[in-house]
């Protein structure tokens, strides 16, 4: 049987029931959202079922939107089974005073440094994660630069000593 | 005498240590890029290895949300330098399945060319550097010549080398000229030669073999499990190709095969990546000859047809009122892309390079992540060169063919 975004949602709803899940569909191909603390649950399901087999996990990073209180922070997985050849995304929506989120490495070797990665710019606490630090930016750095709250330099801004750039 | 020895502070029990801890890199002349490993030894024995990132990080991401999309196109050509046109070839063909264009097979069979020269530039440069790394340069000096080459055909396509900033959305900046189609025949004539000498310099080379056969293997299990893709999951018998999985840019209408090899190590890497270029030369010719096919009006498409985000011709501005609106609405940011969340996929040199892009209906992209393939499969070095010894994790390291660039982003 060929696996379809149909038969993901069909399976993904007998397993953890209606409503669990809310799902859409983006350029051909399959998003859904699952509940906070429950995303471990949904991976394992997903890697173990024979027939979903999503072992193969592309990506994972965030996304920060201020716009919608209680679930600033949305943590993005790309999975991919190879040989269906079938992607599908999940995300999981946070509070930005509390992001914590269970996290992946125990199933996939590679959630490891991705993880990492999404905690230097977002600040998710991954946890349970064995080694979560900074790894792009300093050590020393004490705010998550991709956030939202930190724009880009205003471009005209005229306060700043241009020679020192090289500008003036 | 106490007072004299205070400033020597040293870790608790590091004289009574039985192993070494070597600082390599980040600017040691064999890492071959800014990247940092606190190795311990036991002898030449690699015990443990603990990798540091992110010396070069550009906060790609971050200035990407600020940026019309034409505007990422060169920063996507920082990420793998050695193969920037396909970087450059996967943005533009995330932004078209936004913005849901089609491009005409023209189009298509020509960066499959371009993006396959840059396969091959890539492979090169890591097979001829891991070369370097086992003691032979001649290889490495050899065969620069038809990256040159390469260079040179991108020039004649874009006007630069290195970081190509290659195309548009759409399609190209301008139709290939005689001189780019002249050098092309002239690397397709030259380079199997060339490619071969180089095969018989190293691949039944009794002293490579040696160095690099069993160095930093590992098996096809963990390599899926560290998320590795591209020739180096290849190596370890997973044939798993962005190009015949999802194929993009009419890759369905070539003929070729994914070469895989067996045990993961750097032989085995070496070899996948040797016949790759092999497969990807084949590609060359056969989208050589079917763009020689199109006659008439046909053979001078270039691009497609997308006034909103197609730069108009020069000589169209000056003189008509619509490309100069274009024109000029493309040139300030001021053209709103579609809502929608989009993630392409292409084969880089090393793996599957993503992009995930969400728009919020905006000018600028609303997130922008990079599927990095290198900084994903690095996160396995530890592990391939424990127990090994030092001279070869400095080959492994090369043979994964690690781009700072791409790692940091």
């Amino acid at each position: 049987m060929t696996l379809t975004n149909d038969s993901i949602q069909q399976k993904l709803t007998a397993q953890f029931g209606e409503g669990f899940f809310t799902f859409s569909e983006q350029y051909g191909m399959l998003s859904f959202e699952a509940p906070k603390d429950q995303n471990l649950k949904v991976l394992q399901f997903l890697y173990d079922e024979p027939t979903l087999a999503f072992r193969f996990l592309t990506d994972i990073c965030a996304v920060h939107d201020p716009e919608q209180p209680g679930k600033e922070l949305a943590v993005v997985y790309h999975l991919h089974n190879l040989q269906e050849n079938v992607r599908v995304r999940m995300k999981i929506y946070t509070a930005i005073e509390d992001p914590k989120i269970f996290t992946a490495t125990r199933l996939f070797e590679s959630a490891n440094w991705m993880e990492r990665e999404t905690y230097d710019f977002y600040g998710v606490n991954f946890v349970g994660h064995p080694n979560l630090k900074r790894i792009l930016n300093v050590d020393e750095m004490d705010y998550f630069p991709l956030r939202k709250e930190f724009p880009l330099e205003d471009q005209t801004r005229i306060d700043k000593d241009d020679q020192m750039f090289g500008r003036g | 005498m106490t007072e004299h020895l205070q400033h020597i502070q040293l870790p608790e029990g590091s004289i009574e240590k039985q192993t070494t801890t070597l600082n390599l890199g980040p600017t040691h002349p064999a890492t071959h890029g800014v990247f940092q490993n606190i190795i311990e030894l036991d002898g030449e024995r690699i015990v443990s290895a603990e990798s540091t990132v992110g010396y070069i990080h550009r906060a790609f991401e971050k200035i990407a949300e600020r940026r019309p999309l034409y505007q990422i196109t060169p920063l996507t050509d920082r990420l793998n330098y050695c193969s920037s046109p396909i970087n450059n070839m996967g943005w533009h063909l995330t932004c078209e399945k936004l913005l849901g264009v089609e491009t005409p097979k023209r189009v298509d069979y020509l960066r499959v060319i371009i993006m396959e020269l840059a396969r091959i530039s890539d492979h090169l440069i890591c097979n001829s550097i891991v070369g370097v790394d086992t003691g032979a340069f001649t290889g490495f000096l050899y065969v620069m010549q038809y990256r040159e080459l390469i260079y040179e055909i991108y020039e004649e396509v874009c006007g630069s080398r290195l970081t190509t900033n290659i195309g548009r959305i759409g399609g190209f900046e301008r139709n290939f000229s005689n001189t780019a189609f002249t050098k092309l025949e002239k690397f397709l004539k030259e380079y199997p030669g060339v490619l071969k000498e180089f095969e018989n310099l190293f691949a039944r080379n009794r002293i490579f073999m040696e160095r690099t056969i069993g160095g930093g293997a590992i098996s096809a299990e963990r390599a899926l499990n560290y998320g590795f893709t591209g020739p180096n999951l290849r190596a370890t018998g997973v044939d798993y190709d962005v190009r015949v999985h999802s194929p993009y840019s009419s890759y369905q209408d070539f003929d070729f095969i994914i070469p895989v090899g067996k045990t993961g190590d750097n032989y085995d890497r070496f070899l996948v990546r040797n016949e790759e270029m092999w497969q990807s030369l084949s590609i060359i010719q056969q989208a050589y000859q079917k763009i020689q096919a199109f006659k008439g009006e046909e053979a001078e498409v270039y691009h497609a047809n997308v006034p909103e985000y197609y730069l108009p011709k020069k000589e169209d501005v000056y003189t008509k009122m619509e490309a100069l609106i274009w024109h000029f609405k493309i040139i300030m940011g001021e053209v709103e892309m579609p809502k929608g969340e989009v993630y392409h996929s292409v084969e880089g040199g090393n793996g599957e390079v993503g992009y995930y892009l969400i728009s919020d209906g905006g000018r600028t992209p609303f997130r922008l992540h990079f599927r990095r393939p290198c900084f994903i499969y690095y996160q396995a070095y530890p592990e391939l060169v424990k127990g090994g010894m030092l001279s070869d994790a400095v080959v492994t390291m090369s043979s994964l063919n690690l781009i700072a660039g791409e790692m940091d982003a």
